[in-house]
C-alpha cells in the first residue's frame, strides 16, 4: 500500500501555484555583438527551422566577451526580438554585463542550470531534426545517462532528454536531474528532480531514501515531509493527481 | 617516480597542516626524500609546526615570481636529512600563486625529490585548487561530524573535476580518507560520527584514524611533529598512516576500543 505524501487541504482554489522547473531553451553563444552577421546568420538558421525558432526562449552566453568592448546588451535584446526570439536571460557574464542585463530585464541563468552552452552552428543539426514537432517537448528517443561514481555533494548531473542511473551514491547536497526517471543504486542523499521537463510520467527509484528533496514534473516533497517509515528504506516516487507517491519498492 | 600528494579537507581546523607536518616527516623517516609545501598563502603556518619559522628568508612566492632560486627558499629540516620545506608567503594573497607559476615550482621539486607534500588552506577557491590541481594523490583530512564530512565530500567532487588528472582525462587522483581528532569517547556518546558513518558517506579507502591527543597541541606548540613523538598515540596513527600509503598492510587501532569489532576485522581483512 503507498503512503501518500502529504499535502496542505484547500477547501478553496488557490490564485496561485508555485512550482520550480526547468526550461529548455535556446542558447546563443555570442563572440562579437556588434556584428551585423550575428543578425544575418540568425535569419538563416530562423528561416531553416521557424517553428523551432518563433517565440522561442533565448540565453545569452557571454564567455566569450568577458574582454570584449563594453556594448548595449539591451539593443542586443531588442533585435533578437525583431526575429521573433524572446530572450529571457544571461550567463556566464561579467559583473558589469551582468548588471547590464539585469537592468535590460534580463535574469541571470547559471551555466550549470541552464546545460553547456552550444555555438550558434552547433544548433543547425538540432534545428533541422527537430523543426517537424518542436511543440512536443520530449524527444522521442532519449538517451540514457549512467554514472558509475558517486555523486558528490555540490556535484549535479542531468540527463537531457533521458534517464538517469547513478549506481553509487547520491551524497547530501548533489543534485540529480532528468528529463525522464532516475534510479539510484546506492543511497541517495541530495535532491533528485525527475520529470525536469513536465514528464508527470516520470519516476524516482532508490535503493535507500535519505534525500533532502524529491520533485516529479514540478512537484516536490522535502525531508520533512517524507514518511518516517520509509527513511532508509528502498522506495519509489511516482506523481498521481498532482501529488507525489512515495511508496516502498515491492 | 616523483609524486605529487595534497592534503586536502574543504573545511578549516581540521588538522591539515598537522598531518602534512606528520605525513613529510613520516615519509623521509622512511627514508624518502621529502618536501613540504606551504600553499595556505598569507596564513603561514606548516613552518611554525616544523619549527622552522626563524629560518625563512625566501618562500613559494619568490620561487614563483623568480625573486629567488629554488635552492634558496627550500629550507632543510633539522632533524631529517631527507626532509625538506617550502614555506609560503606571510604578506601576500592566494592571487600570488598562478597554473604556470606552480607548475614551474613542481616541476623542478619532481627532478629533485620523491614526494612533493602540498599543504591546501581550506576552502574551495584559489588556492585549494592550486593545491589540488596537480596531483597525483590526495589525503583527505576530515573530522568525525557533519559539517567537517560535508565539506570533504565537496572537495573529493572538485578533486574529480577540476584536478589537472581529471581535466586531462588521465588516471583520476588517487584518493586516501584520513580521519583526525577521532574521540573515541565522545563517539560512545554520539556526540561525533561513528567511523563506519563516515566511510558510508564518503565512499573512499580509509588511510588512517588520528585519535584526538593533547600531544598534537603540546608537538606544535613546540614545532615538532607529532609524528616524531612515538610515545603518543596520534604519532603511532600518523606512522601507521604513512606505512599503509607505502602500501603496507597494518591494522587500524582504535583508541579505547578493546574488543575488536566484526567491522575492524572486515577493515583489517581490506587494509
Amino acid at each position: 500500500m503507498g503512503v501518500e505524501a502529504r499535502a496542505p487541504k484547500v477547501d478553496e482554489p488557490v490564485p496561485v501555484q508555485i512550482r520550480g522547473g526547468m526550461v529548455t531553451s535556446i542558447i546563443l553563444r555570442i563572440r562579437d555583438p556588434k556584428s551585423q552577421k550575428v543578425y544575418t546568420m540568425l535569419a538563416d538558421r530562423i528561416a531553416q527551422a521557424p517553428n523551432f525558432f518563433r517565440h522561442a526562449p533565448v540565453v545569452l552566453d557571454l564567455q566569450d566577451l568577458a574582454d570584449a568592448p563594453p556594448f548595449n546588451i539591451a539593443e542586443l535584446g531588442r533585435r533578437l526580438r525583431q526575429h521573433s526570439l524572446v530572450p529571457i536571460g544571461v550567463q556566464n557574464g561579467t559583473e558589469e554585463q551582468n548588471l547590464a542585463a539585469v537592468n535590460a530585464g534580463f535574469s541571470l541563468v547559471g551555466a550549470g542550470a541552464a546545460g553547456s552552452a552550444m555555438p550558434l552552428e552547433g544548433r543547425r543539426e538540432r534545428a533541422n531534426t527537430t523543426a517537424e514537432d518542436v511543440e512536443a517537448d520530449t524527444p522521442s528517443h532519449a538517451s540514457t545517462k549512467v554514472i558509475t561514481r558517486p555523486v558528490r555533494s555540490g556535484q549535479q548531473s542531468y540527463a537531457r532528454g533521458g534517464d538517469l542511473i547513478v549506481l553509487g551514491l547520491t551524497s547530501a547536497g548533489a543534485e540529480l536531474i532528468a528529463d525522464g526517471n532516475i534510479h539510484v543504486y546506492g543511497a541517495l542523499r541530495g535532491r533528485a528532480i525527475a520529470g525536469a521537463c513536465g514528464d508527470a510520467g516520470a519516476r524516482i527509484f532508490c535503493r535507500s531514501l535519505e534525500a533532502d528533496l524529491v520533485s516529479i514534473a514540478g512537484n516536490w516533497q522535502v525531508r520533512d515531509d517524507m514518511p518516517d517509515g520509509l527513511i532508509g528504506k528502498p522506495a519509489q516516487i511516482s506523481l498521481k493527481d498532482e501529488k507525489l507517491i512515495i511508496e516502498p519498492l515491492p | 617516480m616523483s609524486k605529487v600528494v595534497v592534503m586536502t579537507s574543504g573545511k578549516g581546523g581540521v588538522g591539515k597542516t598537522t598531518t602534512a607536518a606528520a605525513f613529510g616527516t613520516g615519509l623521509a623517516l622512511r627514508g624518502h626524500k621529502t618536501v613540504v609545501i606551504d600553499f595556505d598563502v598569507g596564513l603561514r603556518n606548516l613552518d611554525l609546526i616544523m619549527g622552522c619559522e626563524r629560518r625563512v628568508v625566501f618562500d613559494f612566492i619568490n620561487v614563483i615570481n623568480g625573486e629567488a632560486r629554488l635552492s634558496q627558499a627550500l629550507i632543510k629540516d633539522k632533524r631529517n636529512e631527507n626532509l625538506w620545506i617550502l614555506p609560503t608567503s606571510q604578506t601576500r594573497d592566494k592571487d600570488a600563486l598562478t597554473k604556470e607559476g606552480v607548475e614551474k615550482v613542481l616541476n623542478e621539486l619532481r627532478d629533485q625529490f620523491d614526494y612533493i607534500v602540498c599543504d591546501s588552506p581550506a576552502g574551495i577557491e584559489k588556492g585549494a585548487i592550486m593545491a589540488l590541481y596537480f596531483a597525483d594523490e590526495a589525503v583527505i583530512v576530515t573530522n568525525p561530524e557533519v559539517s567537517s564530512v560535508r565539506d570533504s565530500d565537496r572537495i573529493i567532487g572538485v578533486l574529480q573535476s577540476r584536478s589537472r588528472r581529471a581535466e586531462k582525462g588521465m588516471e583520476p587522483v588517487k584518493e586516501h580518507l584520513l580521519i583526525a581528532r577521532h574521540d573515541a569517547e565522545r563517539v560512545k556518546r554520539g556526540e561525533m560520527l561513528k567511523v563506519e558513518d563516515v566511510l558510508e558517506i564518503l565512499a573512499i579507502p580509509l588511510l588512517g584514524i588520528i585519535p584526538e591527543s593533547q600531544s598534537v597541541l603540546k608537538a606544535s606548540n613546540v614545532g615538532m611533529p607529532v609524528i616524531m613523538d612515538e610515545g603518543s598515540p596520534a604519532g603511532r596513527a600518523y606512522m601507521d598512516a604513512v606505512g599503509r600509503f607505502l602500501g603496507e598492510t597494518i591494522e587500524h587501532r582504535f583508541a579505547g576500543q578493546a574488543r575488536r569489532g566484526l567491522f575492524q576485522r572486515l577493515l583489517w581483512r581490506t587494509a
